[in-house]
């Protein structure tokens, strides 16, 4: 017990010597809460928008304003071909091109019916659709305007007009930082367990260490305890740190059953704390590990549901993403942090995280006596 | 002490690189014992074997009573070892590591403290300098002092003094025979043949395979050969010249001079004097040379090859 101490002492001290590490554990986690969620916003803004106006009539100047007049839009300009605004498009002045065909408004009066060419530009999928979605619903409010000017006169309704009313559970203002806030916190306490620790290991296997360390009585046991339980109170420590930032800057309050998160994590930083293991077991140099680690991270990452439902995923990625323990950090912080869960709700989560915990620490145990024999 | 019993390693999945073959040493209590050989020789392979790390895959060695393989347990607590890269945490403090070293044997400083005092006393106005920036002899002291700190009865010393300047390598061999009084048994291996007469008893290996094991002084009288060291203005010349002459066993370059080996009573300094006159080369000098172990080792080194 009193070796175990001192590995834990040498440990403490070389994690708070190393500057990486405190920027790391510190100001990592403060960069990214404060600045990442105001920056990966799914909202799209300032879509370019170009406009074919073949017809220059009243209606056609009507529906050009109301454009215009959202904020969603920027105006690259006005033309009247279609060949120049596509040019606009080839040259990335406009991302969305309305094409407003001649006799618009006549066909509109006559024949109670008219078209429109919506052209998108699908390099950033995201940005075209939400664009063309945004002008349909604005065209399809012109519609309705157009229809309360002409068709006032029936006393029914032809066509029954469902008004859809409605509110946002959890998360009343659909504010986009509650969302990004919580994954953000977890992704952070993936990096510190699973990363810094293998990371660590590897370090002692560079320089040397290790060789030493191995003839001599030492336990196998508690050299990984040793690095092991540093970076276990770690996570709390990140985790304590981006609560409090999320409160102060983002506004978001923990509630009363925070006790939920911190158990959470506490197995949840075991079986990353494990998958770290695992990794460094077949990593030698600290370039290997970071590569390896660089190539978990992305998939971690964007097969967590971090930033797209897992929901839309396709089959084989939510197979993927159900393996993915990020996966479960994410749900269980934003359970927690925005619905306020308490320990029966996230009973699922906390099973499946504890398993891999046994799982992944038990595969690292195995494959560190293989490597040594 | 230590006893090497026709130990073998081979690396590679099909055991096609073969390190060491059949290799069978003794060394006794209390020796400082030399493994000379070059690079790649098996050296540290051996060393790796001995101090547990390894597995070997034919063989065995015991070690104070203790199998290396089986009784790892029990024998990690009376080795010391130092690797041939020094294993010391460079974040931390000249202390720090001493200190650590100390805990994870369940003991202090204080407690050997009489054992490294002639070499930690160099160290201590460095006490609190992280060991990253000590310079390389300092860095080479530190190490031995970590393996030391345990008072152990066996002490593995992997290439200590490679990369280390002259005057740090001698007292490095001052402080090894110091210890040696202590009663520590000292295995060390190094390339430096100048070395090897420092130790008690050597071996020499080479491609896995021990050349030949005896005392220094042993070694170099069971040259049976007469040498002479020869130097003119023409080295390279003189060498193919000499190389192509009956009379010529052998003739390598041994520092500034050239080393002529030739049978015992055949040929004297003038007959070669003679020869190279006759050949047009001048500023002719030659010497008597007494055979050092390099020579021992060069010379079995071509044995074993013919």
């Amino acid at each position: 017990m009193t070796t175990f101490i001192f590995i834990l002492k040498k440990e403490f001290r070389q994690i708070f010597r190393d500057p990486a590490i405190i920027r790391i554990i510190f100001i990592m986690p403060m960069m990214q809460l404060i600045i990442l969620p105001f920056a990966a916003d799914y909202e799209v803004k300032n879509i370019n928008i170009g406009i074919v106006d073949h017809d220059h009539s009243d209606y056609s100047r009507e529906l050009i304003s109301k454009i215009e007049n959202s904020t969603y839009f920027r105006l690259t300009g006005y033309t009247n071909t279609f060949k120049e605004g596509l040019k606009w498009v080839e040259d990335e002045k406009a991302d969305l091109i309305v094409e407003i065909p001649n006799r618009f408004e006549a066909e509109l009066i006559k024949e109670s019916k008219a078209d429109l060419l919506l052209a998108v530009n699908a390099v950033n999928g995201t940005r075209g659709n939400l664009g063309a979605a945004y002008t349909l619903g604005i065209i399809q409010q012109f519609n309705q305007n157009i229809r309360a000017k002409w068709f006032q006169m029936p006393d029914f309704n032809p066509e029954p007009i469902i008004d859809v009313t409605y509110s946002s559970l959890y998360n009343p203002l659909s504010n986009y930082q509650f969302f990004m806030v919580p994954g953000i916190l977890a992704v952070l306490l993936t990096m510190v367990g699973g990363f810094l620790s293998a990371l660590n290991i590897v370090k002692e296997k560079e320089i040397g260490t290790i060789e030493q360390l191995n003839v001599s009585p030492i336990k196998k046991y508690q050299f990984i305890g040793g690095k092991v339980v540093p970076f276990w109170l770690l996570g709390f420590v990140i985790l304590t740190i981006g609560l409090i930032i999320s409160f102060i800057v983002h506004g978001i309050v923990p509630g009363s059953n925070i006790g939920v998160l911190y158990l959470f994590t506490a197995i949840y930083m075991l079986a990353i704390l494990g998958f770290g293991l695992l990794l460094s077991n077949f990593t030698n140099t600290q370039q290997q590990a970071m590569m390896v680690a660089f190539f978990f991270m992305l998939i971690f990452i964007l097969l967590s549901g971090l930033y797209t439902p897992i929901e839309s995923m396709p089959g084989w990625a939510q197979k993927v993403a159900a393996l993915n323990p990020v996966t479960y950090m994410v749900e269980v912080m934003r359970m927690v942090l925005m619905k306020g869960a308490i320990l029966r709700d996230i009973l699922p989560q906390l099973k499946i995280i504890t398993l891999y915990g046994v799982v992944l620490n038990l595969l690292a145990i195995y494959t560190y006596s293989k490597q040594n024999s | 002490m230590i006893e090497v019993n026709h130990i073998s390693k081979s690396f590679g999945k099909a055991g096609e690189v073969s390190a060491l073959s059949n290799i069978s040493l003794n060394i006794d209590e209390g020796q400082l014992y030399g493994l000379i050989g070059p690079d790649g020789a098996g050296k540290t392979t051996l060393f790796r074997i001995l101090t547990t790390l390894l597995l070997p895959d034919e063989g065995f060695a015991v070690i104070d009573g203790m199998n290396v393989v089986d009784d790892y347990k029990k024998l990690r607590k009376i080795l010391g070892y130092m690797p041939g890269r020094f294993s010391l945490y460079q974040d931390l403090s000249v202390r720090e590591n001493l200190e650590f070293y100390a805990s994870i044997f369940n003991t202090t400083i204080e407690v050997n403290y009489a054992l490294i005092k002639d070499i930690y006393v160099q160290l201590e106005p460095f006490n609190n300098r992280r060991a990253g920036a000590l310079s390389g002899g300092m860095k080479q002291k530190l190490a031995l002092c970590c393996a030391l700190i345990h008072k152990p009865k066996v002490l593995f010393l992997d290439e200590p003094t490679t990369g280390v300047d002259v005057v740090s390598r001698k007292e490095f061999w001052e402080m090894l025979k110091r210890l040696k009084n202590e009663g520590i048994t000292i295995f060390v291996s190094t390339p430096y043949m100048d070395e090897a007469s420092l130790c008690d008893k050597i071996a020499l290996i080479q491609n896995g395979s021990i050349l030949s094991e005896n005392k220094p002084s042993a070694l170099t009288a069971s040259f049976n050969y007469s040498l002479f060291g020869v130097k003119c203005n023409q080295m390279n010349d003189c060498r193919k010249t000499l190389t192509h002459w009956k009379e010529i066993l052998d003739a390598y370059s041994f520092g500034e001079y050239l080393h002529v080996k030739t049978t015992k009573g055949t040929i004297g300094e003038n007959d070669i004097q003679e020869f190279l006159l006759a050949k047009g080369l001048t500023d002719i000098f030659i010497k008597d040379v007494i055979p050092t172990v390099e020579d021992c080792f060069i010379d079995l080194m071509k044995t074993k090859k013919t």
